[in-house]
């Protein structure tokens, strides 16, 4: 491979030989101009591990409630007890959202005030006993933590009781930026900070639940901040090793107006690539089609995504942001995106157990 | 491979239609754009992307060619069938320069009706009503369709055109020039030479013209090689041709529309773009087209090789007509053009700056 930057050069010593990469790295990563290189370089990660293989999955977004006690400047999805628009989905409605052929339940809520533990409980072992064949990942570390603060039931026995009850895996949710400085300027000072977060997710781990991880990112964070919010998903997965899939969320900016545009697509393509270079001990790397647009994930797939995600049918959260793809999307259209990129699409559940190879 | 074709492009030796092969059906994506880049900075080296002010109104639906891509037209005598009198193409023209527009790309169905003194009387009536405006008007077939209907040479209605001041043609009706699909997809335009003997002799006579493809519906690499070789051949001669101009093709709406067998997305684009961009080795410009694929796909297609962003097309029919929508303004292009990492000058219809910003 040639350079037009030679300061990739070192850089793609390592790759080849399969050596850790540094933050120094990843920062030139970030601030070179060859931005093609950095995508050649984790497409090359990206074949080594997973060939031409692309992973999608039938999955149903629920999202119980939107009434929520915090107060997070890029959200536009939350709202109090009682104003305008809050909701409350009863049980029966979300065991009836789960339709035939789902694969994976996907379940992210507000930090509801007045709702009890064993509401969510219930929640979980009512989909799992009408639908046992569906895995179910649900709550961010945020939500888990929530249920501390709110009933102070630990994270172990929480997962541990939600686990029985059929829980699967969780969420990467609210993780944000893994930085003091921007919790406090976007205000998600009161949801649970890096050190909790990392430890919930080991919790999980060691329960034998895997886990995913994201990154809000094209806000006001800077770049070091994102290196070290990957930096530091790395160190976790070293330790506890049950994530799966990297899920880099590109902050959607129509509601809630932090920065008047969405980041660019070659930075949300650059930051696939540098995710992709850097957690070497995440199995997978995923274009969220939902908030990055069907051109551009289907182009990540060439930048060192192999998971474009779901059909994510209503899924309210970015939907309510401004994500300007339509909520529910058929797996003609998720076809579409992976062949148009030359790979093949491989429809999975949520613990990326293979259902079926499609042609190319 | 790569290797063999960085080696030539470096050389300055030309990609013959192995090359080409292989680079539309099996080079990696971003190897090919990363040579697409190269080239395209050796060719303009500062970060420089150029935009026009434009807009791209249509005399008449009315058409006799029933193209099996378009769902634009209306037969001759078809209730929903409209012609402009020349006062309302000028009005059009007028609030395209009212809104800042350089050149007016005006172009229509191929009515029998209209004399040739309706073309010559917009012609002449455009600069000398709005001299800040280049008539960029009427593609080959229309020319071949007027020639056809007066009785006149094609080469006199270019000749009358060019006296009445007009200076570029638009690209437009090329599709894929494949004697192939031609017939396939418009068997009443004639083959490729019909679209090339028009820019042939419009280049001889000193015009400039852009060059356009539209694939994504029945061409394979093989056609879309004989296109490129036909306008890179042609290019030779006289050196004409300002840019080139692919987009994918919008089926609703169409006849056509059944047929496609695998949509051409994001990924299709690079590819083209990159392949044009190293195939037309003497095309001084490729442009990313915001509008047909999607202003993030234009934004991404800056660094694949292309290093023009196309217009602000204030008005646009014809994609419309398959129900496909996208407007932007000034100030976005700008914006784009910028976020993007590049530096954007307004141009003309000729491709010369007239602002950086």
């Amino acid at each position: 491979m040639r350079f037009a930057d030679e300061r990739l050069e070192p850089i793609w010593e390592k790759v080849r030989s399969e050596t850790r990469l540094s933050r120094e790295d990843a920062l030139t990563l970030y601030e070179t101009d060859d931005f093609l290189s950095v995508g050649r370089m984790a497409d090359h990660v990206k074949s080594r591990r997973e060939g031409d293989r692309v992973y999608f999955v039938i999955n149903r977004h629920i999202t119980p409630t939107n009434v929520c006690v915090l107060s997070c400047s890029f959200c536009g999805f939350a709202r109090k007890p009682g104003q305008a628009g809050a909701y409350e989905h009863s049980i029966e409605d979300m065991v009836a959202m789960v339709k035939d052929e789902t694969r994976e339940v996907h379940i992210v809520g507000g930090h509801h005030p007045d709702w009890p533990f064993e509401y969510y409980e219930r929640m979980i072992e009512a989909i799992h006993q009408a639908r046992p064949d569906v895995q179910i990942k649900a709550f961010t570390a945020a939500e888990i933590d929530y249920m501390w603060r709110r009933w102070k039931i630990e994270p172990k026995d929480a997962l541990a009781r939600l686990k029985a009850a059929g829980l699967q895996s969780m969420p990467g949710g609210g993780a944000e930026i893994f930085s003091p400085r921007l919790a406090k300027l976007l205000k998600y000072s009161g949801k649970a900070d890096p050190d909790r977060w990392c430890e919930i997710h080991g919790i999980a781990h060691s329960l034998g639940l895997k886990t995913n991880a994201t990154m809000l990112y094209g806000h006001v964070e800077r770049l070091d901040e994102r290196v070290d919010h990957m930096l530091r998903l790395r160190e976790q997965q070293d330790l506890s090793g049950g994530f799966v899939t990297f899920i880099p969320l590109a902050y959607q900016e129509a509601a809630t107006q932090l920065v008047p545009r969405q980041t660019p697509p070659a930075d949300s393509l650059r930051t696939i690539a540098i995710a992709r270079l850097i957690l070497d001990n995440f199995a997978h790397i995923e274009a969220y089609w939902v908030t990055l647009g069907e051109e551009t994930a289907s182009i990540a797939l060439h930048f060192g995504a192999d998971d474009v995600n779901g059909t994510l049918e209503d899924e309210k959260i970015q939907h309510l942001s401004g994500a300007s793809t339509p909520a529910g999307v058929a797996r003609e259209q998720l076809f579409r995106m992976i062949r148009d990129a030359g790979k093949v699409p491989v429809e999975r559940d949520a613990l990326y157990n293979v259902v079926k190879v499609w042609p190319r | 491979m790569i290797d063999e074709i960085r080696a030539k492009v470096d050389g300055g030796a030309r990609l013959d239609r192995k090359d080409g092969h292989w680079l539309l059906t099996e080079a990696p994506l971003l190897e090919l754009g990363t040579l697409a880049a190269d080239v395209r900075f050796r060719r303009i080296p500062d970060k420089r992307v150029t935009f026009v002010i434009d807009s791209n109104p249509n005399y008449t639906n009315v058409c006799i060619t029933d193209c099996q891509f378009c769902a634009f037209y209306r037969k001759p005598g078809h209730p929903e069938a409209w012609t402009l009198t020349v006062d309302e193409v000028l009005a059009k023209v007028e609030s395209a320069a009212a809104n800042g527009a350089t050149t007016v790309l005006l172009q229509g169905g191929h009515n029998p009706e209209l004399p040739l003194e309706y073309y010559l009387t917009i012609v002449r009536e455009t600069l000398r009503r709005f001299p800040q405006v280049t008539p960029h008007f009427f593609t080959a077939s229309e020319i071949q369709t007027v020639a056809k209907v007066t009785g006149l040479a094609m080469t006199d209605v270019l000749d009358q055109l060019k006296a009445a001041g007009q200076r570029t043609l638009p690209g437009g009706g090329a599709e894929v020039l494949s004697t192939r699909v031609r017939r396939r997809i418009e068997p009443k335009k004639g083959g490729p030479e019909a679209w090339l003997e028009v820019h042939r002799e419009a280049h001889r006579r000193g015009f400039k013209s852009t060059a356009t493809m539209m694939y994504g519906h029945v061409e394979e690499p093989d056609d879309v090689l004989d296109h490129l070789d036909a306008i890179r051949a042609l290019q030779d001669e006289f050196g004409g041709f300002t840019a080139f101009v692919p987009w994918s093709f919008k089926p609703n709406n169409t006849l056509l529309e059944k047929w496609i067998k695998q949509h051409k997305g994001p990924n299709a684009y690079m590819r083209m773009l990159a392949v044009s961009r190293l195939y037309l080795d003497n095309f001084p410009h490729v442009q990313a087209s915001w509008f047909s694929e999607g202003k993030k796909a234009g934004q991404i297609a800056l660094n694949f090789g292309a290093d023009d962003w196309g217009g602000t097309l204030f008005e646009e029919n014809v994609h419309k007509a398959a129900a496909y929508v996208n407007t932007i303004s000034v100030d976005e292009i700008v914006t784009l053009i910028r976020e993007a990492g590049f530096t954007p000058a307004q141009r003309n219809t000729e491709y010369e700056i007239l602002r950086t910003y």
